[in-house]
């Protein structure tokens, strides 16, 4: 294939990576920006959003479309309530001592993952997409879906900074981010806050598994990819940035695709990690972000 | 510490050592062979223990240290030819050198960056054997051939694949850990280093390199963690990446905190805690691991100290 | 769903009650049973046989281990209804390995010092087989895998692992590399996971397909972490004649499918190996675009035309439909090209203890166990060895047999080239019965 199109595939593909990133990375920052706690089990609530959106789709058995509105609403909610009660049940005990919640978090990733290889078991299940067309171009043919999920993202997205940034449940966040003492001195329940966006992150998390499951399958050890790949997103971002982790999402994202048009992918993997962790020694604030952490 | 209490300290150290000596002729065949793992893997967590437990930093990236010492000492030996002392040698070598490397970079963190950094430092580790998988075929990994398993010391013949050879060794290997832990810890340096983890900027001001110790600490911890690798690959002829994945570096923190992070025999309580939570739990249920986890959220929820660290804390103050 | 805490109680309970009416029919049948067998110590003892399986219960390995279950335990059924080995009831101890070659090794301890198996078998993976294999051979385990690589052939392993129920991938290449070249083309692209196994794949398919005067235009190897595939194939050359894929793990249905959004109708010839869809139902949306399309199988997984009735009774035994799926779950796709061989290597064990007169599990009695099967040959085509006959290799520990190709028609893969054991013969790269014990 020539370069050009060659190119042109490798930011398509570059574009939904980033779209999916940009959804997983965001509850990561998320959580870390308001709570500054670190959560290693952020992947699973990702593996749980895809897993119960194929046990949903399994039970709707209408159309493929049915069921996966119908999983595109109840994965986020059922993730969401299990986010919650590992909140309430306990980081908020830990007090969100950083290091004692990155243990604790580390647990849930053993305790969530392990539930759905007891419940859903090991084998990787498909969903179907709830519509399939394939775009032909003149080089190459691609997934139509595909682009409904880029495209499903950014509406995502756009809502998700109307609410931060537009709404009073965005500015309780944002004072909570901000200086949680003075909040709660305002009459802001800070704690119901910290439970809240805990919930909201891993919904994020799971919303970008439903929409990336019909493409991928699902799987109990699906998680740990889009954690370490959202830890890269998050620190290049500059922690607790929301900005920064888009900019950064879309970023690897592309860079990652197109890096291994070049390169070999495994070698590129290793010089994109070892650039993050080069980045948290010597610009803790991340490439975009002007936080201190 | 009164200097009756190190004597008691000590006396019970070289009890354990000696209980452990004795447990070779007492101990079914199964279990004497998990015995010589668990004290392998013991001495890789009691070099976690240096680094988390007294000077109170949180690596999630261990499993490089264990890997580089795995990797140094079966390549030279599978590639090389080279004799076993040697190649043991060599994977002590690598961990103090990539501990040095690692911690000039990583240590100018601290607390969450820190883990990230050096969680993130691991997994390249990771991805290189698989990388470069000309010389170390990836995850399938490679086999020491038998003949290359047994050499002489002093015209005494050792053979590795023989179960009491092996399960001495292991012993030898985690008695030397023992004692230079408890050398280290009762120096001054290590006061400073418990000193750093309950307070550093007021150590800072007391005029210590904190940097310099927070080095001597993780290249100590580093090196303690190759040197169990090169044992594993030696004594189980075995070397592949599943032994440079997350996993193992969660591993060494999950029995340092059982057992009990900043006591010298912690580590080996929580390896063979767990080691044997797992085995009996795998014949009940597929989601072995999940005790793991469990175990962990207990520990920080309600044990922060760990088993022997409450010990030490309600009856025996002078516990090592 | 897997099995609980009490399901696995249950099945404890299940395999003790097999075990038990084992050993009734074994007293009865025990003195008709297998004529043409030398018998040093016949039935001395009437206590089990016992082998331990390292099964991939969890981890990466967990669809090939299900179906690896399911057909040793109807393949144990069938040789306890028959009267045991040598009269004696065998009975099947199981250990997850998780798909882990740290696991493995210790799970083989466990059976040689806790369970005392008399030997274990049914390992797939080739990492768990390499890392299970030194502490096997220290302990003077037999070792008996049923893993596909070319690792035991190659002499890198011990005397005490043997590979008698399964063709290895060098064989497998090289014995369908003629018929790839003079059928589908001679300019191949390669596709293949970056670790061993996927080694194995390039360097002997390149090698046999150079030898039939074709080339290998572009190899490209695929992270073992990858979890997304589209990105690559650009690199696949326009001049390719045959794009050559073989994926492991959980992955592969996706990696099929980007396949197909990326070629549509207009691809290249396509030949896989059935690896990138062991376990996957081929009536999936979106791969309509493999209709034309050729794989390997190493048993074919749609009862064919010309069904064998050894398949036909393997299939029944097992549980499988005509569609390759289980008889309860027609989603429930089998590993149908690599799990006949626990089927088989059962009865090569049975066959090889039966010969040795194995007796009380001595040290002894392994190695005589693993000589007897060196010594074997040959195996027929037969209720035992429903995929076909095979040639039994002594010196590398390996068997031969014959390989199929399908061709996806209708939805169904239908055998159109079938080849001979001859085919797949290369010179021995190792003698392990020049090997101490």
């Amino acid at each position: 294939m020539d370069f050009g199109p060659f190119l042109f595939l490798a930011t398509l593909e570059g574009l939904v990576q980033a779209a999916v990133l940009c959804l997983t990375a965001l509850g990561l920052s998320l959580v870390f920006g308001v709570m500054r706690v670190v959560n290693v089990a952020h992947g699973e609530f990702y593996m749980l959003g895809a897993v119960i959106a194929w046990w949903v789709t399994s039970i709707v058995g209408i159309h493929p479309a049915v069921g996966f509105a119908a999983a595109l609403a109840i994965a986020p909610l059922a993730v969401g309530a299990i986010a919650f009660a590992g909140e309430r049940l306990i980081l908020k005990r830990l007090d969100y001592n950083p290091e004692a919640t990155i243990v604790a978090t580390i647990g849930m990733l053993y305790v969530i993952q392990q539930m759905a290889l007891l419940f859903f078991g090991p084998d990787p299940r498909p969903v179907e997409a709830p519509f399939y067309f394939r775009i032909q171009f003149p080089w190459f043919g691609y997934s139509g879906y595909k682009l409904i999920v880029v495209a499903a993202a950014i509406a995502i997205l756009l809502i998700a900074w109307f609410v931060i940034a537009k709404t009073r449940i965005g500015l309780v966040m944002r004072a909570t981010q901000f200086d949680g003492d003075t909040a709660q001195a305002f009459g802001i329940p800070v704690n119901r806050v910290y439970a809240s966006v805990f919930a909201v992150g891993a919904m994020f998390a799971a919303v970008a598994a439903v929409l990336i499951v019909p493409i991928r399958q699902a799987h109990y050890l699906m998680g740990l990819d889009p954690l370490l790949l959202s830890f890269i997103v998050v620190i290049l971002g500059g922690l607790g940035s929301i900005r920064g982790t888009i900019v950064a999402a879309i970023l690897i994202g592309l860079s990652d695709g197109i890096i291994s048009v070049f390169f070999s992918p495994t070698l590129a993997k290793m010089a994109s990690t070892l650039l993050v962790a080069l980045v948290l020694v010597f610009r803790p604030q991340g490439l975009f972000g002007r936080e201190e952490l | 510490m009164s200097g009756a209490d190190r004597t008691k300290a000590v006396l019970l150290l070289c009890a354990v050592i000696a209980v452990l000596f004795v447990l070779q002729f007492l101990l079914p065949e199964y279990h004497h062979l998990s015995m010589t793992r668990i004290m392998v893997l013991a001495v890789f967590a009691m070099g976690y223990n240096v680094l988390f437990g007294y000077t109170g930093l949180l690596s999630l990236g261990h499993a490089m240290f264990f890997a580089a010492g795995l990797y140094a000492a079966g390549l030279t030996v599978y590639h090389l030819e080279w004799s076993v002392p040697l190649a043991f040698a060599t994977g002590v070598a690598a961990g103090a050198v990539s501990s040095l490397v690692i911690g000039v970079v990583a240590l100018r963190t601290t607390g969450v960056s820190f883990m990230i950094v050096t969680m993130m430092f691991a997994q390249v580790a990771y991805l290189a054997t698989l990388y470069f998988t000309t010389y170390t075929r990836g995850d399938e990994g490679l086999v020491l051939p038998t003949a290359a398993r047994s050499f002489d010391v002093f015209g005494v013949a050792v053979d590795l694949t023989n179960p009491v050879v092996r399960y001495n060794i292991a012993l030898a290997l985690l008695a030397a850990t023992i004692a230079i832990i408890y050398k280290v810890v009762h120096s001054e340096t290590g006061r400073a280093l418990i000193a750093i983890r309950e307070n550093e900027p007021r150590t800072q001001m007391l005029g210590y390199n904190t940097f310099a110790i927070k080095l001597k600490a993780l290249v100590i911890s580093g090196t303690l963690s190759a040197a169990s690798g090169a044992a594993y690959v030696l004594l189980f002829a075995y070397v592949g990446s599943t032994f440079a994945t997350i996993q193992y570096s969660i591993d060494a923190l999950l029995y340092t905190l059982l057992g009990g992070a900043g006591t010298l025999l912690g580590p080996l309580a929580g390896a063979l805690m767990m080691f044997y939570v797992i085995d009996i739990a795998s014949e009940y249920t597929v989601a072995y691991l999940l005790i793991a986890g469990l175990v962990l959220i207990v520990l920080v929820l309600f044990f922060q100290k760990g088993v022997l660290g409450t010990i030490r804390e309600r009856w025996i103050r002078w516990l090592p | 769903m897997k099995k609980t805490p009490k399901e696995r109680k249950l099945q404890i309970t299940r395999r003790s009650a097999l075990a038990g009416i084992g050993a009734v029919a074994g007293a009865g049948a025990a003195a008709s049973a297998a004529p043409g067998f030398v018998r040093y110590a016949q039935a001395a003892s009437s206590e089990p046989i016992r082998l331990g399986m390292q099964l991939h219960r969890t981890g990466i390995g967990a669809s090939y281990g299900r179906w690896y279950d399911r057909v040793t335990t109807a393949a144990a059924k069938l040789i306890n209804e028959d009267g045991g080995i040598n009269g004696r009831p065998l009975e099947i101890v199981i250990e997850d390995d998780g798909t882990d070659p740290k696991r493995g090794a210790e799970v083989v301890e466990k059976f040689a010092t806790q369970h005392k198996v008399d030997a274990t078998f049914g390992t797939l993976f080739s990492h768990v087989v390499i890392g299970s294999s030194p502490r096997a051979g220290e302990l003077k385990m037999p070792y008996i895998v049923v893993s596909e690589g070319h690792h035991v052939a190659s002499g890198r392993l011990n005397r005490y692992v043997l590979q008698p129920g399964i063709t290895d991938v060098k064989s497998q290449v090289s014995s369908m590399a003629p018929w790839v070249a003079s059928n589908l083309g001679k300019k191949v692209t390669m596709i293949y996971p970056d670790f061993a196994f996927g080694h194995d794949h390039r360097d002997y398919f390149s090698a046999a397909i150079a030898a039939q005067g074709g080339e290998v235009l572009e190899l490209i190897p695929i992270p073992p972490t990858e979890s997304s595939f589209t990105r690559y194939f650009p690199r696949i050359p326009s001049a390719t004649d045959v794009l050559y894929h073989v994926m492991v793990g959980p992955g592969v249905l996706t990696f099929v499918k980007e396949l197909g959004q990326h070629f549509g109708s207009n691809r290249p010839e396509i030949f896989g190996f059935i690896d990138s869809l062991e376990a996957v139902d081929l009536a999936t949306p979106q791969l309509e675009f493999l209709e034309g399309t050729h794989f390997w199988e190493g048993n074919p997984r749609y009862a064919q035309a010309n069904q064998s009735a050894h398949d036909k009774f393997y299939r029944e035994s097992v549980g499988v439909d005509d569609n390759g799926a289980s008889v309860n779950d027609a989603k429930d796709v089998s590993t149908y090209s690599h799990m006949f061989g626990c089927w088989e290597t059962l009865f090569v064990i049975k066959q090889a203890m039966e010969l040795s007169g194995y007796g009380d599990g001595s040290a002894a009695d392994k190695q005589a166990f693993i000589e007897a099967m060196e010594s074997l040959e040959s195996f027929d085509e037969g209720r035992d060895h429903p995929q076909g006959a095979k040639i039994f290799n002594g010196k590398i520990h390996q068997a031969f047999g014959h390989q199929n190709i399908s061709r996806v028609e209708n939805g169904r893969l239908n055998v159109v080239h079938r080849t001979s054991i001859e085919d797949g013969m290369y010179e021995p790269e190792a003698d392990y019965t020049q090997m101490s014990f």
